[in-house]
């Protein structure tokens, strides 16, 4: 957070070139097996067949991916059909993740630009602010959302004391509950990028347009949106691609009845459910989402880049 | 249409951004006043106490939360440490390296707990762990945390390298420093601010996680957020509010810190 890696008027040298692969082992050892070797793992995983109780038997199977997609009835002797149920917790996470970002880019679109018109004095002192409580424990952030939300909550106590409702408002275990909880754990992903956008805008272009006499409406959206359409593009993502496969939003303020990925897969390793290959399965899908999301993002960050400049 | 449009100052967003800061602070506060709650309940006010606090250090819970402390902060400081060492390592490299193939994917590597969902993450390593019969235990959690801690700890200190000129590391070799004298009698020293960040960022990330903690940490131990989390599934308590207050008062006081040396460096 604290700074980009690409900062402008970077001093990139070449003083320690003999020595940079030997600077760099310890952190490709490192990653290789603790990031990329697993990933792999996880990969062969799940194609392996499961063990009762967790763990795999070490022999091919396709099993985890056939019963993501298709249902085969109780025995598995029935023709497939499609089956719905962890499409539809995939699709639920999509749809709350989309929402969660629209949520964030509704409130957040304001304040970066609100921040980045500010004297340039103070401006760190205002992106600090909306950072610091990004700093703050996720788990700790979501149980103070889950504490001020619920039935007997303080937000609930205010509204009722300023009479704009007679009776509570349920707002634990909803979809809506879970799409608050998201937007607060990454509104800075929002915010940020955002703001890097519009400081980096020369105002003095929309100066121009309102001097030859362009109105209001034209400025903003013939000047001002496609210089700062990256940041906001990028700030959707980093927002939705977390809120994806979040797990503690959906869990503790979704309850059962609101699904999402995280759970899924959690539930495969940690709770009942107990199958390895169908939690690595529903992870690589999972991940595949991911990686197309910021796959086409980067091409067309790449393709922005040389027809803008 | 008298005044000219003033596309600084749109109406309407000075609003929205105090109300994204109240949506921001509200809960945090919300829980710390209701910490000094004195009342068994979460919902009824009887006034200011520690009492919640008391019952963190000496209550019936008090021995499993000291154990999560010492588990949580010193998992936290060797990862902070590791994975510091190893950032500013591989930040010389990729910032004073000159160009080179594997400069791109070395970048790739090193963002890729960035890039990887968490949940993803941590379903990798356990599945790893599990593979090559590793227990699940103390150091299952210290290595994935130095792992995903690498990338916290690059980005403020590729950032600080990017903004030093070289010419004073040229200037020693000049005179006669051996490179290894020029890295670490000129360049690091110079540094110091962007390991302080990076460290800072690290020990945070590491003190905070909960989900890959949560799955390669096996049976019988627990870091604060696993312990938070396992109590508060069975609803939100008292002490419980205790304990995030003093965490968060912690985060905040470790972020601000690293703010105001990044901030007072600026200036000299």
């Amino acid at each position: 957070m604290a700074g980009g890696a690409a900062s402008g008027g970077s001093a990139r040298t070449d003083t320690y070139r003999e020595a940079r692969h030997w600077l760099l082992l310890p952190s490709w050892v490192v990653l290789i097996f603790l990031i990329l070797i697993p990933v792999l793992m996880m990969l062969v995983y799940s194609f392996l067949t499961k063990e009762f109780r967790g763990g795999v038997i070490w022999e091919f199977s396709l099993d985890a991916y056939d019963q993501f997609f298709f249902n085969r009835g109780l025995f598995g002797d029935e023709p497939p059909s499609i089956e719905w149920t962890y499409i539809t917790i995939f699709w639920r996470s999509i749809w709350q993740a989309g929402a969660a970002t629209i949520l964030s880019l509704v409130i957040g679109f304001p304040t970066a630009y609100f921040i980045a018109t500010r004297p340039e004095k103070v401006r760190p002192m205002w992106v600090f602010l909306i950072t610091i409580p990004y700093w703050v424990n996720l788990l700790i952030r979501t149980v103070s959302m889950k504490f001020v939300l619920r039935d007997q909550g303080p937000l609930n106590d205010f509204l009722l004391w300023t009479g704009l409702i007679d009776s509570p408002l349920h707002i634990v275990n909803t979809n809506f509950a879970v799409q608050l909880g998201l937007f607060y754990s990454y509104l800075p992903f929002m915010v940020l990028p955002i703001y890097a956008s519009v400081e980096r805008y020369n105002f003095a272009l929309s100066e121009a347009a309102s001097d030859l006499y362009a109105g209001k409406w034209v400025t903003l959206r013939r000047i001002l949106l496609p210089a700062v359409k990256p940041g906001v593009i990028a700030g959707c993502i980093l927002v939705f691609v977390p809120s994806l496969g979040s797990f503690l939003a959906p869990d503790l303020l979704g309850g059962a009845k609101n699904f999402m990925i995280g759970s899924l897969i959690e539930e495969q390793f940690k709770g009942n459910a107990g199958n390895w290959p169908f939690g690595a399965a529903a992870s690589m899908i999972l991940l595949s989402m991911v990686l197309i999301i910021l796959i086409v993002f980067a091409r067309q960050q790449a393709r922005a880049e040389k027809g803008g400049a | 249409m008298g005044r000219r449009f003033d596309i600084k100052h749109v109406p309407g967003f000075l609003p929205v951004t105090i109300l994204c800061l109240v949506v921001l602070y509200a809960p945090l506060l919300v829980v710390t006043i209701y910490s000094l709650n004195d009342s068994n309940s979460i919902t009824n006010w009887e006034g200011v106490s520690l009492r919640w606090y008391a019952d963190v250090f000496t209550g019936p819970e008090a021995e499993k939360f000291k154990l999560a402390a010492w588990n949580s902060f010193t998992i936290a400081i060797i990862a902070a440490t590791v994975s510091t060492s190893i950032a500013t390592l591989a930040a010389t490299a990729m910032v004073r390296g000159g160009r080179f193939r594997l400069r791109t994917v070395s970048f790739g590597l090193i963002s890729m707990p960035l890039m990887v969902p968490e949940i993803v993450t941590a379903v990798a390593t356990l599945i790893f762990f599990n593979s090559i019969g590793f227990t699940r235990g103390y150091s299952s959690i210290l290595l994935a945390h130095i792992a995903f801690c690498i990338p916290f700890a690059y980005m403020p200190i590729a950032a600080r390298m990017q903004g030093i000129e070289d010419s004073y590391e040229q200037a020693a070799l000049d005179l006669y420093a051996t490179k290894r004298q020029a890295f670490t009698r000129i360049l690091l020293p110079m540094m110091v601010p962007g390991i302080i960040s990076g460290y800072l960022l690290a020990f945070i990330i590491s003190l905070d996680d909960f989900i890959i903690t949560n799955f390669v940490k096996g049976a019988g131990i627990e870091t604060l957020p696993t312990a938070i989390f396992g109590s508060v599934k069975q609803g939100i308590k008292p002490n419980i509010m205790a304990i995030s207050t003093m965490l968060l008062a912690l985060s905040i006081l470790m972020v601000t810190i690293s703010y105001f040396v990044s901030k007072s460096d600026k200036k000299t």
